[in-house]
């Protein structure tokens, strides 16, 4: 429903406005909400270490079925629900986080932050291990390390770029692969240590939701919802800063510190969501569902506001998918349907979506084809019969065409032609009288006079007031005339009323003989209403 | 930001009567180098109060450098420059700043109004959002360059003249005393051309100094009260009946003004730079 209020023009700024006042307060209600069921865990579950895929197998078996995906969808169950909640407030931040990513042109930048993070989890690991042993798996310390180490891959692109004449791709590569490959071999390294505590670690590079405990699920949860604050404070700060840097730091604005909150967003989203959705794979948490909202809209605002939705939406189906179906990777099957959302975006979106682009196009297409059709007509008829008007000549034979003389008038083939007259005839326009023959309908009449006489008083415009040459206009005539609506039609007629008097067929410019002019009260409005 | 470290590197020049607080605009001793190829060479210049001042110069010759090191948003090798007498950090609100055109991606989803606020912001303050009464200032910023039925149009709905004029709306809603305008004449249709050369004549009929990066050299002396003529280093500066001499543009551009020599100039140049 909100995609569609959006849609309005000037609806954006209104909508904005509630917007603004309704963040702050959907931000507490989530956040009373996940709180509340969070606190309500008996004390056994908040012990119990992995609310695993077996358990849920298990109750597969049990309930059969259909009653399994009932209770999976309404969330019955407690640990599904909890993961979902997590997952989904965090697909909401990084929706709203890849917004101003997007916009700023740094999405690959989460993706270095991501596969930076890595050899961080495992520095920190192998830290914690060393003094406090058996401690190694604590979320806030692996977190830490992996923060750390994401802000160290920012800092290494700065430097490069800072001090090399590399380019930003190149840095961008370097410094992901370096970091990655040092991941891996520190993981390696990790698998060999005596302590042999080190399973699941893997879970960050892919991500395992169903593998997460309360206590980790309630610090994404407030750690999502910290970003979704601190955007929304910072929201007009950090869409300046993304429009247009210079006229923000020439207005006083630390661009830098800006550009280092919003790096600083990128690495919390990017940790938070390491362990369900995997470092290698979040940034696509934050970059599609931006890219799929511009689709939709066309103001920042809005913009947010959809991709906010997008993400969350993307996240909770994932995991609904991933809790039916638990051999598949949470995290993939997450991104895939942010990828399916995008999908719908691409090709449906209200604002950019192609499928509406390619309707667009074919609509003019047709509408050019019949003007084009109706022009050359008219033509036709005023060349063989000396002169044509729709109220005079009304016989069929003075409106007769024949199919080949038409076929001169214009280059088109033959094909396109027919095509073009099957659906005028369709239309009412044309009627078929013998095969290759055909005359006009009283309404095809009235339309071609004035197709022509569009066509006409636009070439004398352009030879009088654009300066171009007579041999030239029907070209640009041709072209520009077909978004001509009765309204540009009439300021044209007020231009040229001296010389064109009383709604008159004005004589071509440049092809065809002189001609005397017809007195006809046409509607413009005829061509309009044959809009499909 | 800058301009205020580069201050205290020359302290002794930094104070006194060179800075009259009346002067919209001076700039002392300046000098600004990329990559340690000098782009301006020690630039002095005060710019008179309550007059249209075109910049003008070749390609290359540090136009938009010097609004930008004015600014701040490059550093200085050298120099200080003065906004009515304080550093450009102190004088914000009363400087306007209308960048060139294509330094944004105008495919940004903003409409018309909201660009035009965000030369609120700074009064508007963190965090802060932008009410009722800032959008209606921010209209009748559009109004005044003719495009308020525009103001919720997304930006890349606009033409070119639209666009630039939506980017003088922003820097005229800081209702500030000195405008700098980097090429607002470029790539615009007749009618935004009318439209800005009305605005800055308003602008200087209520006090206000404006310095405009100029291209077109026919319209200088029409359009203009002083020329500044730059090309790395101040060739000449004053009144338009003064300077804008054929002997100053021939020092100005490199030679005759005929095309030919300024082409072969300009291919001399790029091949002795590169």
């Amino acid at each position: 429903m909100t995609i569609f209020a959006i849609r309005r023009p000037h609806g954006g700024c209104r909508l904005a406005g509630r917007f603004r006042i309704f963040v702050p307060g959907m931000i507490a209600v989530l956040f009373l909400i996940s709180a509340s069921s969070v606190a309500q865990i008996p004390d056994e579950q908040t012990g119990n270490v992995r609310s695993s895929a077996a358990r849920e197998t298990v109750q597969k078996a049990e309930n059969g079925t259909w009653p399994h995906v009932r209770r999976v969808l309404l969330l019955r169950d407690y640990n599904t629900r909890v993961v979902t909640i997590g997952t989904g407030v965090l697909g909401m931040a990084a929706g709203l986080v890849g917004t101003f990513v997007l916009l700023r042109k740094r999405s690959l930048i989460g993706d270095v932050v991501g596969h930076a993070s890595l050899p961080g989890i495992a520095v920190a690991f192998i830290l914690v291990e060393l003094f406090f042993p058996g401690h190694g798996k604590s979320l806030s310390g692996l977190l830490a390390g992996a923060a750390l180490a994401g802000f160290a891959g920012i800092g290494c692109i700065t430097l490069i770029l800072r001090w090399t004449r590399l380019k930003e791709d190149a840095a961008l590569a370097i410094v992901l692969s370096v970091f990655f490959g040092l991941g891996m071999v520190l993981f390696t390294i990790i698998q060999d240590l005596p302590t042999g505590s080190a399973a699941g670690l893997n879970h960050f590079i892919f991500g395992a939701a169903a593998s997460m405990t309360t206590r980790d699920v309630q610090l994404i949860l407030y750690a999502a919802l910290a970003v979704l604050g601190v955007c929304v404070l910072f929201f007009k700060e950090l869409g300046l800063l993304c429009f247009d840097d210079a006229f923000a730091a020439s207005q006083g604005w630390p661009t830098l510190l800006l550009d280092l909150l919003l790096m600083g967003l990128v690495v919390a989203v990017t940790e938070i969501g390491a362990q369900s959705v995997g470092l290698i794979l979040v940034v696509a948490l934050m970059v599609i569902p931006a890219a799929a909202a511009r689709f939709w809209v066309e103001d920042l605002w809005p913009m947010a506001l959809v991709s906010t939705f997008l993400g969350g939406l993307g996240a909770y189906l994932g995991v609904m998918v991933s809790a039916l179906l638990p051999k598949f990777a949470a995290g993939a099957v997450i991104v895939l349907a942010s990828g399916c959302l995008f999908a719908v975006s691409f090709l449906a979106g209200s604002r950019r979506g192609v499928l509406w682009r390619i309707w667009e196009h074919r609509r003019l297409q047709i509408r050019v084809g019949r003007y084009d059709l109706m022009r050359a007509c008219y033509e036709y008829l005023e060349s063989s019969q000396g002169s044509f008007s729709p109220e005079v000549d009304n016989t069929s034979t003075k409106r007769r065409i024949p199919f080949e003389h038409l076929l001169e008038m214009r280059t088109w083939p033959p094909s396109r032609l027919r095509r073009i007259i099957n659906r005028a005839t369709r239309e009412g326009l044309l009627n078929r009288a013998e095969p290759d023959l055909y005359e006009l309908t009283d309404e095809g009449s009235r339309a071609a006079f004035l197709a022509a006489r569009n066509h006409r008083l636009w070439e004398t415009y352009l030879i009088r007031h654009a300066e171009i040459a007579a041999s030239h206009v029907d070209h640009s005539a041709d072209r520009i005339e077909h978004v001509l609506e009765p309204g540009l039609v009439r300021e044209l007629e007020q231009e040229l009323e001296k010389q064109f008097p009383h709604l008159a067929m004005p004589s071509s410019p440049h092809l065809l003989k002189q001609e005397g002019t017809v007195k006809a009260s046409p509607t413009e409005e005829s061509l309009a209403a044959k809009e499909p | 930001m800058s301009s205020e470290i580069s201050s205290d590197a020359v302290p002794r020049l930094a104070t006194g009567d060179e800075h009259p607080a009346s002067c919209p605009l001076s700039i002392h001793d300046m000098t600004v180098a990329y990559h340690r190829k000098p782009v301006l060479w020690d630039i002095d210049y005060d710019a008179p109060a309550g007059r249209l001042v075109a910049i003008v110069g070749p390609n290359g010759s540090g136009k938009t450098t010097l609004i930008k090191a004015s600014l701040g948003l490059l550093p200085t090798a050298s120099g200080n420059v003065r906004f009515f007498g304080k550093p450009y950090a102190k004088q914000r609100s009363r400087v306007g700043y209308v960048p060139q055109r294509e330094s944004v991606d105008w495919d940004f989803p903003v409409s018309a109004l909201d660009v035009v606020a965000m030369g609120l912001y700074r009064k508007i303050g963190w965090c802060r959002p932008v009410i009722k009464k800032y959008r209606r200032q921010a209209l009748h910023s559009l109004e005044r360059v003719g495009m308020a039925e525009y103001a919720g149009r997304q930006i890349s709905q606009l033409s070119g003249g639209q666009q630039q004029r939506v980017f003088l709306a922003r820097a005229l809603v800081q209702d500030a005393d000195v405008y700098l305008m980097d090429e607002p004449f470029v790539g615009v249709d007749a009618a935004t051309e009318r439209a800005i050369i009305a605005l800055l004549r308003e602008l200087r009929e209520s006090g206000k100094t404006a310095l405009v990066v100029h291209h077109d050299l026919q319209t200088v002396q029409e359009y203009f009260d002083d020329v500044l003529l730059l090309n790395m280093r101040i060739i000449a500066a004053g009144p338009v009946s003064n300077v804008f001499t054929e002997e100053n543009l021939r020092q100005t551009y490199g030679g005759k003004l005929s095309l030919l020599e300024k082409v072969g100039q300009r291919m001399h140049l790029r091949g002795g730079r590169l």
